[in-house]
């Protein structure tokens, strides 16, 4: 029974989806509540199968099954990325995001491929998931196809997200030649080298989706979507998905002994380096989908040093606070037409129900007590302090910045002295001046999670989530720790109420990572493709046209000899017997009966040379065909 | 029963030509009629497909033809022939709906393509390599009127080009077929006999001759890297059904015969020459891709994506042929997915190549810089555009992945090389989003403007080539269940 729902969860959203996509402006004014009404069955179906614990298994391809099961991570995951699912979904229909069913559709297709993700145990069902987000996301980013910068954005997107899903093709090819199965269980005890090709292919396809260095860039560009597109897709579920796969393959990481460590320095050196972008950034959404991706470096940062609990905790809670923060964004954004920090003073003073809950986004964000990245990101630092030192300090002063950037919207936003009409609105789109309170409703439920969900870090909670994870690495953050932290943070945001930040050139641009990766891999691309080009007219093709004319040059010169030669000795031949004839006509006429003899025994000659043709011997016939093809085809060029 | 599904268009294609009485506009409601028909027996033949073991065939039918020379009239059909056959099957269907509205000469349109539907039907029963050998010919006479006869631009050229080039080919493959004849004792054409026989297994130097001469042939009809240059003009300047036919049916000859006929037939050579096949499928693969990338030019770079990837097709069959140090069931992995991009290039290449026709029909066209936003005009284009350029960048969902993960799931074992293949994985994807972005996207500009959406027969000869391609992408067992035993059999063939 419980398998059913499992399948339910999964199915349901992405047969509704691909109906209303399908469907297209005629589903448009149903659109809204059918998508609604799925994703509220989704969120009783995830809690259903997160009780449950329903494994589900078919046939798929040879020797890799279509498997999902729920256990432990997949209890959490799944609630949560469906609660934000369908809260997205209300206040997209509140907003008016459309036209509906394109719309509703897409992110339904995309719910349930999420589902599938969080569920899968083996690759190809993961794979075929995770690749199904991707085409979801750059369906979504270039929602607004009119838009040429906005499908270009779809573009790097998934491009750059499929440069990293090729670590999952290798995978699979390396598990199957291990022998192992594609069971992602079973990746950890395959022996010998392709354990670490199997490792490595899936940290780069985690690292690729989470936006972690070196690939954070192409967030930056998924910003073009609609603010509910990134509000699940690139903070709290798609992007999530890849620090969940690495938390899911931290077993298989750790043995590797290269891959853990590895992880965690690529995670907390995002963390560092893009809180450093979000900081610089002064677009709301910019700098939001900057922390996305140094926040997931924390995740990361789990994954690698095995601190799963925390890291699951840490996922749930930002998942949370992203999307709530994404969403005060794009009720902003719709009303005032713009994101621009600048143009935003004050903009939270004037609808106070959503700029309470942005507040308290983005105080948890900034890690202040008692809210619950706070005490997440420092459940996730102890266990790194285990492991080095170096990860630790990296990781605290990541966290400071993540308490600057979150500090300098809130101020912003905050600030007082709104004008009621600023010159500086409008000016990314015609805003309606307009929050309805059904756009409230889902803030406000994610403000309450972004506050609360630190619990799960807590005792008893941690120590009941560390169980069912598997009981690796539970860290419950010291008092010591939790102090310095909260002091840090507070400091900081203080320090950024009083002080500009800096806003480096290198910072505000995300490292130039887009016109490195354009400079390096894009252009020599294009420039290898239109060089390979241009060899295949000029070099491929000839050859093979030269050689056509070449043998059309060659049958000329045989037909010219044939006239010249051989017709030329036929033709004399002729006139010698037509001498031949006159002279045997002039000479005695009983000389007549022996000329048909001699005739006669010419015709037998040549009687008995023709049967030499007629060998029985395939190959000679083939001689002869070969031939006879050959006149063919030089005739057809000829008389063409 | 097989033999009324090869004939029955053949006869169909022979009435409409002998009788000219028949109106124009019934022709072309004949041609739909028999190839429904054709595809309703195929249907059945698949229900009722029941082989009596491995390695044996269903449907057999076997008579005296040319007993001295040892070819028979010997047909039957297999889980690699059987998918082949369903799929030309269902894409002449396609092409018969689509060619509803055709204007110039429907009648002789429609004998001919009937006729090119029984060649191809017969190629892939074949079960004689003299047989074989006719039908192969045949096709290739058949696609040359159809180029010729109703193509556009450079049609007589390019027809000539691909006939001579591909005849070529042809010539090459009769030479490896006298061959083998000549090595099995007694000598025989017959294919079923010499896979029992495998008779060149200790003579190399033969061996490797035949199979060169078994390799060019098949390696000019795939195509692959360097001999593929007929392909971009040939489809240029053909008409769309005939781009689709060729693209969707007549290529798969070329890669229907390494597993039909060099792999189990010549399985020592076939070892010998396994490195040599990945690297020519590498090449295509990244080649093709990187070619296409370039191209302005819709049907062109769709033509160079075949090149792409047939290439999957070649470097997964090479790796099935490095036996030593490898998993067979990572070979049998690799065979079956080749196998199934064979099916799956069919159905969303026809596709696509029947959504290009339409460009031209409109505005005249295949240039890609003429066109922009043409979703808003044709929304109904744009999304089977947009779901058959996913579906041919190999997106989960669609047939294409199903093929593509095998292919590399199976390869990589055996040969790890392969790996240098995957980034031809994302070029296609750039250069369909690309072409996606330049057509469909955009503010609606040049020809775009007024571009009428499609027409009820266009969707309805579309539209069910790609939800094919999405029922293979989701369900795909009901094929692999056909495919899987047979590609078995193959690598249990080649591992002799």
């Amino acid at each position: 029974m419980s398998g059913v729902l499992l399948w339910l969860l999964v199915g349901v959203p992405g047969v509704v989806g691909a109906l209303l996509c399908m469907a297209g402006r005629r589903a448009d004014r149903s659109a809204a509540a059918v998508s609604i009404g799925t994703a509220g069955l989704g969120v009783l179906l995830a809690v259903l199968v997160a009780v449950g614990r329903p494994s589900v298994m078919v046939p798929f391809m040879a020797g890799a099954p279509f498997s999902l099961s729920v256990d432990g991570l997949s209890a959490v995951v799944v609630p949560t990325v469906a609660v934000v699912t369908l809260l997205v979904l209300i206040f997209a229909a509140a907003e008016g995001t459309g036209p509906p069913a394109r719309f509703h559709g897409l992110m339904l297709i995309f719910a349930g491929a999420v589902a599938v993700t969080a569920t899968a145990t083996s690759l190809p069902a993961l794979l075929f998931a995770w690749e199904i987000m991707g085409a979801a996301s750059y369906a979504l980013i270039g929602f607004e196809w009119r838009k040429a910068a906005k499908v270009s954005g779809g573009l790097t997107a998934f491009l750059t997200t499929r440069v990293a899903d090729l670590g999952l093709y290798a995978a699979a090819g390396a598990a199957l030649a291990a022998g192992a199965g594609m069971d992602l269980a079973g990746l950890a005890d395959v022996s010998g080298g392709w354990r670490h090709v199997i490792a490595a292919g899936i940290l780069i396809a985690a690292l690729g989706k989470a936006a972690q260095l070196p690939f954070s860039f192409w967030l930056s560009r998924a910003m073009e979507g609609p603010s509910p597109v990134s509000a699940l897709l690139h903070s709290a579920a798609m992007v999530a998905m890849g620090g969940y796969l690495l938390l899911r393959a931290a077993p298989l990481l750790e043995s590797t002994g290269w891959a853990g460590p590895l992880t965690a320095w690529i995670g907390v050196l995002t963390a560092l380096v893009l809180g450093a972008v979000a900081v610089a950034q002064r677009d709301l959404k910019q700098l939001l989908a900057a922390s996305t991706a140094a926040q997931l470096g924390f995740v990361v940062l789990a994954a690698g040093v095995g601190a799963i609990a925390g890291g699951t905790a840490h996922l749930v809670a930002h998942a949370a606070t992203k999307a709530l923060l994404f969403l005060a964004a794009g009720a902003w954004l719709t009303a005032l037409g713009t994101k621009q920090l600048g143009a935003l003073h004050g903009a939270a003073r004037r609808w106070r129900v959503l700029g309470v809950a942005f507040a308290a986004g983005a105080l948890a964000l900034a890690g202040i007590p008692p809210l619950s990245l706070w005490l997440t990101k420092d459940s996730i630092l102890a266990s790194a302090l285990d492991a080095s030192p170096g990860l630790y300090a990296v990781g605290l002063v990541a966290a400071a910045l993540s308490a600057a950037y979150a500090g300098k919207a809130l101020i912003v936003l905050w600030q007082k002295n709104a004008p009621e009409n600023n010159a500086a609105f409008d000016t990314e789109q015609q805003g309606t001046r307009h929050v309805g309170p059904w756009q409230n409703v889902p803030l406000v439920v994610l403000a309450i999670g972004s506050a609360g969900l630190g619990v799960l870090v807590i005792p008893p909670l941690i120590t009941v989530l560390g169980n069912s994870l598997g009981g690796q690495n539970v860290h419950t953050p010291g008092a010591i720790e939790l102090t310095v932290s909260a002091v840090i943070a507070i400091a900081v945001v203080i320090l950024v109420s009083r002080f500009r930040l800096p806003e480096p050139a290198w910072a505000l641009r995300w490292l130039g990572l887009e016109q490195l990766a354009a400079r390096l891999i894009v252009a020599p691309t294009m420039f290898l493709a239109r060089k390979l080009a241009r060899f295949d007219d000029r070099v491929v093709d000839a050859a093979v046209t030269a050689g056509a004319r070449k043998s059309l040059a060659l049958a000329k010169l045989l037909a010219r000899a044939d006239d010249s030669l051989l017709d030329g000795a036929v033709d004399s031949s002729a006139r010698a017997g037509l001498r031949t004839a006159r002279i045997s006509a002039a000479a005695d006429r009983s000389l007549v009966d022996a000329a048909v003899e001699s005739g006669a025994a010419r015709v037998r000659k040549l009687g008995s040379l023709a049967r030499l043709a007629q060998s029985g011997q395939v190959h000679h016939y083939y001689i002869q065909a070969v031939v006879i093809l050959t006149a063919g085809a030089v005739l057809l060029i000829v008389v063409r | 029963m097989l033999s009324l599904v090869i004939f029955l268009p053949l006869a169909a294609a022979v009435v409409l030509a002998a009788a000219p009485g028949i109106a124009e506009r019934a022709a072309r409601w004949v041609w739909v009629g028999i190839t429904l028909t054709d595809l309703a027996l195929v249907v059945g033949m698949w229900v009722a497909f029941q082989p009596s073991g491995p390695g044996q065939l269903a449907f057999e039918e076997q008579l005296e033809w040319i007993p001295n020379v040892g070819s028979s009239y010997h047909i039957g059909l297999d889980g690699l022939s059987l998918p082949l056959v369903a799929l030309t099957a269902v894409i002449f269907t396609a092409c018969a709906i689509y060619e509803l509205r055709q204007e110039d000469r429907p009648r002789a349109q429609a004998a001919l393509f009937l006729f090119l539907q029984s060649t191809c039907l017969g190629l892939f029963a074949a079960q004689d390599l003299i047989l074989f050998f006719v039908f192969f010919d045949l096709s290739i006479v058949g696609m040359y009127f159809v180029i010729a006869g109703w193509g556009h631009g450079n049609a007589a050229r390019s027809a000539l080009k691909f006939f001579l080039y591909t005849f070529l080919g042809s010539l090459a493959l009769l030479l490896g077929f006298i061959g083998l004849f000549l090595a099995a004792e007694p000598h025989t054409f017959d294919m079923v006999e010499l896979a029992a026989a495998a008779p060149l297994q200790d003579n190399p130097i033969a061996g490797n001759l035949i199979m060169a001469a078994l390799v060019i042939g098949l390696a000019i009809k795939t195509p692959t890297f360097p001999f593929h240059t007929w392909l971009p003009p040939a489809h240029t300047d053909a008409p769309a059904a005939g781009s689709a036919v060729l693209a969707g049916v007549l290529l798969k000859m070329g890669t229907y015969g390494f597993v039909r006929i060099t792999m189990p037939m010549m399985p020592d050579a076939w070892r010998d020459w396994a490195w040599v096949i990945i690297a020519v499928g590498i090449v295509s693969v990244l080649y093709g891709a990187l070619v296409a990338l370039a191209q302005t030019d819709l049907k062109r770079m769709i033509a160079y994506t075949s090149v792409n990837h047939m290439g999957y097709v070649v470097l997964a069959v090479g790796a099935a042929g490095v036996v030593s140090g490898s998993d067979a069931v990572a070979r049998q992995v690799a065979v079956t997915g080749a196998v199934t991009q064979m099916v799956s290039h069919g159905l969303i290449t026809a596709a696509l190549f029947l959504l290009a026709g339409i460009l031209r029909d409109r505005a005249g066209t295949y240039a890609m810089d003429a066109y922009g936003g043409l979703a808003k005009p044709a929304p109904k284009y744009a999304a089977l555009f947009a779901v058959g350029a996913f579906a041919s960048l190999g997106l989960p969902g669609f047939s294409g992945f199903i093929a593509e993960f095998q292919i590399f799931a199976g390869s990589i074992g055996p040969a790890p090389v392969v790996l240098l293949a995957l980034p031809g994985i994302l070029i296609t994807a750039a250069l369909f989003l690309r072409a996606l972005q330049r057509l469909l996207t955009g503010e609606t500009r040049g020809k775009s403007v007024g571009f009428a959406d499609l027409r009820p027969t266009e969707m309805s000869s579309i539209a069910p080539l790609l939800l094919l391609a999405v029922v293979i992408g989701v369900f795909p067992r009901w094929l692999l269940d056909v495919i899987e035993p047979a590609a078995a059999v193959v690598v249990d063939l080649v591992g002799r």
